[in-house]
């Protein structure tokens, strides 16, 4: 299978291990990623709130250029990618005077034709090859899936491939890959978003109620597929920490990681070694991975995660 | 000249025959004219109980009898007064106009139309438009010559003056 | 020959202002067949009508032309007169130069042409007329009554005390619908049982009254005044002559935790029992799923336990009763099959969905619906009208209700408002502050529909005196935290996020028609609306009638309706229905469709186009009574006089009495050039 493939500016800088994991096990999914030619920005976090306009035709640039390659459809795997490219399908395909004025600001013949894929819609759609390579399965790792709000909202949008309040696609990929999700109340909560420099107070007390939810649920990790999700749930467990918003350490894992562990993929070509809090505990539990990625962790924070 | 022709100042005056149901377009045009809508005189209603009655033959009837153009109209969709006569008469026609644009009648000649009993003010716009659309479609002569010479019927020649041209019944 | 009389009206000065009215009588006097052809001022006044009258006499006339007004004006006027002289009426017709000749056009000259053409055509169409006899139909002058909820009470009643006789038929044990379940009903807070129980003992004693309870509707055949009912009794296996209700085979049946039904599953009933004790008939009923010596019996193995038949000392339990048909003639049907409440999670609209599942009801014991919460209120009820939450029995303190669950939300497939739920929230909020004195209750809304009789005042009393909190706005998600109820939602007229805590939620669920109403409605051939609500003929001025003659609607299987709105659309059928049982005979307009039986080829497409099931199929038999041909034939009864059957049959074998399709073409023909 061949599918287009919109990186967006996140795959290439904060979240490289999100690239890293996907392209590792889309190998073993017989899917080849296409990607599209001379991207540009999608326009995430800022250009709707600055120019409808420009919110539009940014990840229409993106989609027209797809369309020129002949693509049919389009996986964005960052979430907030993923909720722009499809967003300005949806508005294109509802009004035909946007699509002119589209088309005049693009400079292009853009027909539209082009669908937008999530993660989760993909590798939905690939379950029972997951589950067939999941030479490894991660019997021992309890997950809390977290969707957050844009990846399966709101359902005009995405087509419905999910219950917009109620999904459930993410636990099934875990499960296939052998995890095993837990049932935990905060999957759809809001993370913070784009705030996490502008109002990092805002995203500490967000951030910390959804770790706090799933480490009651018994979670060893929490899933996500965004790279806004992760950064806020990650990389901003020690300002919670020095806020006394949370104690403890939760790793924050990538669906594709999740993934590529479950089919025995060396943890370095994963980049489990990128996050900030150490996912060793995470190692420890899929034994069959083996352990020792080891770059760039806080062995303390290990400690404590295993201690937690 | 026969009296039923309409007066003609100086220009061409179609004859237009309208079939409506009873319920709906029939009551809206009797509310035209208790509002005393003024309304070109060119049209002559013929009174069914639904469209779903109307025959598509109806309308090949009437051009070949002289009409230069057809109204139908009827209760808007879901408010038939038989609950699904004119559904039926939607897809009839929807088809029907195919087979008369195929038979190179141009369907501009054709109009169809939903207008309800309260609805006096559409059934006087319906009548004008479709009145001005056919007087500059012109008259249309096709289908007269179909009718059966009475002459050459009687006696078994075609008159030289009748040759190419429409005849009386 | 025909012999045609032409009566041209001037209508004082409002069709002689604009047409040259002698001129018309005049014109139409060179028409083939008219031999009598004249004008006058009134037409319709007394000597007017004389002057008809007196030519159809004289002149021996087979037709009458009167140009006047519209024939919905004055047709039945001239039909009189016509049939005074003697002649059938169906030979007047109305040619229209005043709605729509004189009243829309102001040159003289044009509007006479036109007048001339509108009574020609009509000329010619009497002159292929034939006479037609009204028809007459007898009429069985008993109804049936689908649907034993209060609409369902109401019509029988109305009916039964009107004179007639009435069956009712009710597919649950006992007659009395979701009204026996309420607790106190909005807006006077007077107790359900205590009104409805009256009732529905009335309708057990009534002389006109037959109640089949425990029993469904399995065909109706016929038509309006005329219908043929097969009515499925289904086995109790308790023998309803013997038995006197004395109760003693529930006492002793050993399975005991069988969710109730009445209940809605926070009680418990035993596998042969009575739904709630003031039940109508008060006959218990064996749950053949449920009972042990059936599902004995089921798997192959002997019967057991067989308790219920040793208690009983009239020996009226019968294992062996098998479901009864029995057939019932009536000549109207009133449907009233009422509503279920939609399920969140179960048995959705469309299959797509899965509805709320952030809710968690079904999941978190002390999520409930409202009906549930009528139980807990009701005095007869699990907990003797206590408000105890059902996971551990304590009192809840602080009680949710969310209002607009399914309703309202077109991606849940119910686009409609409930109705109702506005108002049983507000009357559970005080029913709830009556009982728990020191407890809170909070409601979520999306707006507050109060529209009815002391309604409006009946929910600000719940929010100014009673202390209610209303909050404008939906919650996203609930879970479990211990022993209390998380509740995340958002307040819209603060513009902020809330958290709060919860001892017990209540859920305000879409009201739904009735499981199988489709099913039924078929059987009926009634048609419903997307979401299987019964559609009324007209939705303003025959709100109780459906599609079919004869058939009527009451409560809330039309829509979602409260209980003042249920009985008075039950007492509306009911005058429909003893209307429609005035006359032994009834008597409709001939202008009915006719099969030529010689030509029908039996194709049946005429049966497919009419909408009334008006077509049916008649054997042709040769003298020694072999089929050798099915044609059409159309029941006078049914037939609505639509004509589309004529327009779409092929062999031009069906024809429209009054509009044939020679009467048309004459019509036609004089327009002519
Ligand atoms: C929580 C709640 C609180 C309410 N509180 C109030 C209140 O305070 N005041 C108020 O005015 N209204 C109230 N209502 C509304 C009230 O319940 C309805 O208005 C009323 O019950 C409608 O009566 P019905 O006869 O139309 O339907 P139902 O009560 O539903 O009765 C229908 C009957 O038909 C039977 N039936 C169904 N299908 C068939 C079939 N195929 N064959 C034979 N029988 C069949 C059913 O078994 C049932 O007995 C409340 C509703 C709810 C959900
Ligand atoms: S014990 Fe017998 S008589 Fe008494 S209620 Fe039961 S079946 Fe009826
Ligand atoms: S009645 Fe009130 S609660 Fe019920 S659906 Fe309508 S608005 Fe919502
Ligand atoms: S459509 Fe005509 S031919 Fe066919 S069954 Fe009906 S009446 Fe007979
Ligand atoms: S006239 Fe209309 S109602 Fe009567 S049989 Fe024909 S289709 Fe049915």
């Amino acid at each position: 299978m061949k599918i287009g493939y919109f990186p967006g500016c996140s795959l290439h800088g904060l979240s490289r291990e999100y690239e890293e994991s996907l392209k590792a096990i889309v190998a073993g999914l017989d899917t080849e990623l296409v990607e599209v030619d001379d991207w540009s920005c999608c326009g995430a976090s800022s250009a709707h709130g600055s120019s409808h306009l420009l919110g539009v035709a940014l990840p229409a640039r993106n989609l027209a250029i797809a369309e020129e390659q002949g693509l049919p459809e389009v996986l964005a795997p960052c979430a907030a990618c993923y909720a722009r490219l499809a967003s300005a399908r949806h508005e294109i395909s509802e009004d035909p005077q946007l699509a002119g004025r589209v088309n005049n600001v693009l400079v292009r013949d853009f027909k539209n034709t082009v669908r937008v894929r999530s993660i989760l819609e993909v590798l939905k759609g690939q379950i029972a090859g997951i589950k067939a390579r999941a030479t490894n399965p991660l019997k021992d790792l309890k997950v809390a899936c977290y969707y957050g709000c844009l990846l399966v909202r709101p359902v005009q949008v995405t087509g419905g491939y999910d219950d917009p309040e109620d999904p459930s696609s993410m636990e099934d990929i875990c499960k296939a890959a052998g995890a095993v999700p837990v049932k935990w109340n905060r999957r759809l909560d809001c993370c913070g978003g784009g705030l996490s420099m502008s109002r990092t107070g805002s995203v500490v007390r967000l951030s910390a109620a959804i770790l706090k939810d799933a480490k009651a649920a018994g979670a060893d990790a929490v899933v996500v597929a965004c790279p806004m999700c992760h950064s806020n749930l990650d990389f901003r467990q020690k300002a919670m920490k020095h806020r006394g918003a949370w104690e403890g350490d939760m790793p924050v894992l990538f669906l594709t990681q999740v993934v590529g562990m479950s089919m025995g993929i060396d943890p370095k070509t994963l980049g489990m070694g990128r996050h900030f809090v150490s996912t060793d505990s995470v190692l420890a539990r899929t034994a069959g991975t083996g352990s020792g990625s080891g770059t760039g962790t806080n062995s303390a924070a290990a400690v404590a995660g295993e201690v937690g | 000249m026969d009296a039923t022709t309409p007066a003609v100042a100086g220009g061409f005056e179609p004859r237009i025959t309208a079939f409506v149901c009873n319920w709906c377009t029939y009551t809206g045009a009797d509310l035209a004219g208790t509002s005393r809508l003024q309304m070109a005189s060119n049209v002559r209603i013929i009174r069914l109980p639904c469209t779903g009655r109307i025959d598509p033959m109806f309308i090949t009837k009437a051009f070949e009898r002289g009409a230069d153009g057809i109204i139908v109209s009827g209760c808007h969709p879901a408010d038939c007064h038989y609950n699904a006569g004119n559904y039926h008469a939607r897809r009839r026609f929807a088809i029907f106009r195919e087979l008369m644009d195929f038979l190179g009648v141009d369907t501009g000649r054709i109009t169809f139309s939903w207008v309800s009993a309260s609805e006096g003010g559409k059934w006087r716009d319906v009548v004008n438009d479709a009145v001005t659309r056919v007087r500059a479609l012109g008259p249309f002569t096709d289908y007269r010559k179909l009718v059966v010479d009475p002459v050459a019927t009687a006696t078994g020649v075609v008159p030289p003056e009748h040759v190419g041209k429409e005849v009386p019944a | 020959m025909a012999r045609i009389g032409v009566f041209v009206c001037h209508c004082g000065e409002n069709i002689g202002r604009t047409v040259d009215c002698h001129g018309v009588a005049e014109a139409c006097k060179d028409v083939p067949g008219v031999v009598h052809s004249v004008d006058y001022k009134y037409m319709c006044s007394d000597p007017g009508q004389q002057m008809v009258k007196n030519a159809i006499a004289e002149k021996g006339l087979t037709g009458v032309v009167v140009a006047a007004c519209s024939p919905h004006m004055h047709e039945k006027t001239f039909r009189r007169a016509t049939a005074g002289a003697g002649l059938n009426p169906f030979l007047c017709e109305m040619a229209n130069v005043r709605e729509h000749c004189s009243w829309i056009h102001e040159d003289r000259e044009k509007a006479t042409v036109k007048a001339v053409d509108i009574t020609k055509t009509i000329i010619e169409k009497v002159k292929r007329n034939v006479p037609l006899n009204t028809i007459r139909i007898p009429v069985t002058r008993r109804a049936l009554v689908i649907g034993g909820g209060i609409a369902g009470i109401q019509a029988a009643l109305d009916i039964a005390d009107g004179g007639r006789e009435v069956i009712l038929v009710e597919k649950g044990p006992s007659i009395g619908g979701h009204m026996s379940q309420l607790s106190e009903t909005f807006p006077t807070l007077d107790c359900s049982q205590c009104i409805l129980t009256p009732r529905m003992v009335e309708v057990y004693q009534h002389p006109r009254i037959k109640l089949y309870a425990y029993s469904e509707v399995e065909s109706v055949e016929g038509y309006i005044g005329n219908f043929k009912v097969t009515v499925r009794r289904k086995a109790r296996s308790v023998d309803e002559d013997k038995c006197n209700g004395c109760g003693a085979c529930t006492q002793v049946c050993p399975n005991k935790k069988i969710p109730s039904e009445f209940d809605c599953g926070l009680g418990k009933r035993t596998a042969i029992y009575v739904p709630f004790p003031q039940a109508v008939p008060n006959l218990p009923t064996v749950d053949r799923n449920k009972c042990l010596l059936f599902m004995n019996r089921a798997k192959g193995r002997p019967d057991t336990c067989k308790k219920c038949a040793d208690a009983c000392a009239k020996g009226a339990i019968d294992f062996d009763q098998q479901d009864r048909l029995v057939t019932e003639d009536v000549g109207a049907i009133v449907v009233a099959t009422g509503y279920q409440l939609y399920t969140i999670g179960k048995d959705q609209p469309k299959d797509n969905l899965k509805g709320y599942g952030e809710y968690g009801y079904g999941t978190i014991p002390d999520v409930i619906d409202g009906l549930q919460f009528e139980r807990l209120a009701s005095a007869s009820g699990p907990t003797s009208g206590k408000i105890l939450r059902p996971s551990d029995g304590k009192e809840p303190k602080r009680i949710v209700f969310l209002q607009c669950i399914g309703s309202r939300d077109p991606q849940k497939g119910m686009e409609y408002c409930s109705k109702i739920c506005c108002m049983y929230v507000a009357k559970h909020t005080m029913l709830y502050h009556h009982k728990v004195h020191d407890g809170q209750a909070t409601v979520f809304y999306m707006d507050i529909r109060a529209a009815g009789k002391g309604y409006e005042e009946f929910s600000r009393r719940a929010i100014e005196e009673e202390g209610a909190q209303y909050i404008r706005g939906r919650v996203s998600r609930m879970w479990r935290e211990g022993d209390v109820i998380k509740i995340l939602g958002f307040d819209t007229l603060e513009g902020e996020p809330i958290e709060m805590d919860a001892d017990m939620v209540v859920l305000a669920t879409a009201m739904r028609p009735q499981p199988g109403i489709d099913a039924l409605a078929q059987k009926l051939s009634v048609s419903y609306d997307q979401h299987g609500f019964i559609n009324e003929a007209h939705p303003k001025l025959r709100p109780v009638e459906t599609n079919t003659a004869g058939i009527f609607v009451a409560g809330a299987c039309q829509a979602p309706r409260d209980i003042p709105d249920a009985v008075a659309m039950a007492s509306a059928t009911a005058s429909k229905v003893l209307g429609l049982f005035a006359n032994e005979m009834l008597e409709r307009e001939p202008t009915v469709a006719c099969v030529n039986e010689a030509n029908c080829a039996g194709c049946f497409h005429c049966e497919r186009v009419c909408a009334y099931g008006a077509v049916e199929h008649k054997d042709i038999k040769d003298r020694a009574g072999n089929v050798v041909r099915v044609i059409a034939y159309v029941n006078p009864g049914v037939c609505q006089g639509c004509g589309t059957c004529q327009a779409t049959c092929p062999s031009k074998s069906v024809e429209l009495q009054g509009f044939t399709d020679e009467q048309i073409w004459g019509e036609i023909q004089a327009l002519g050039v």
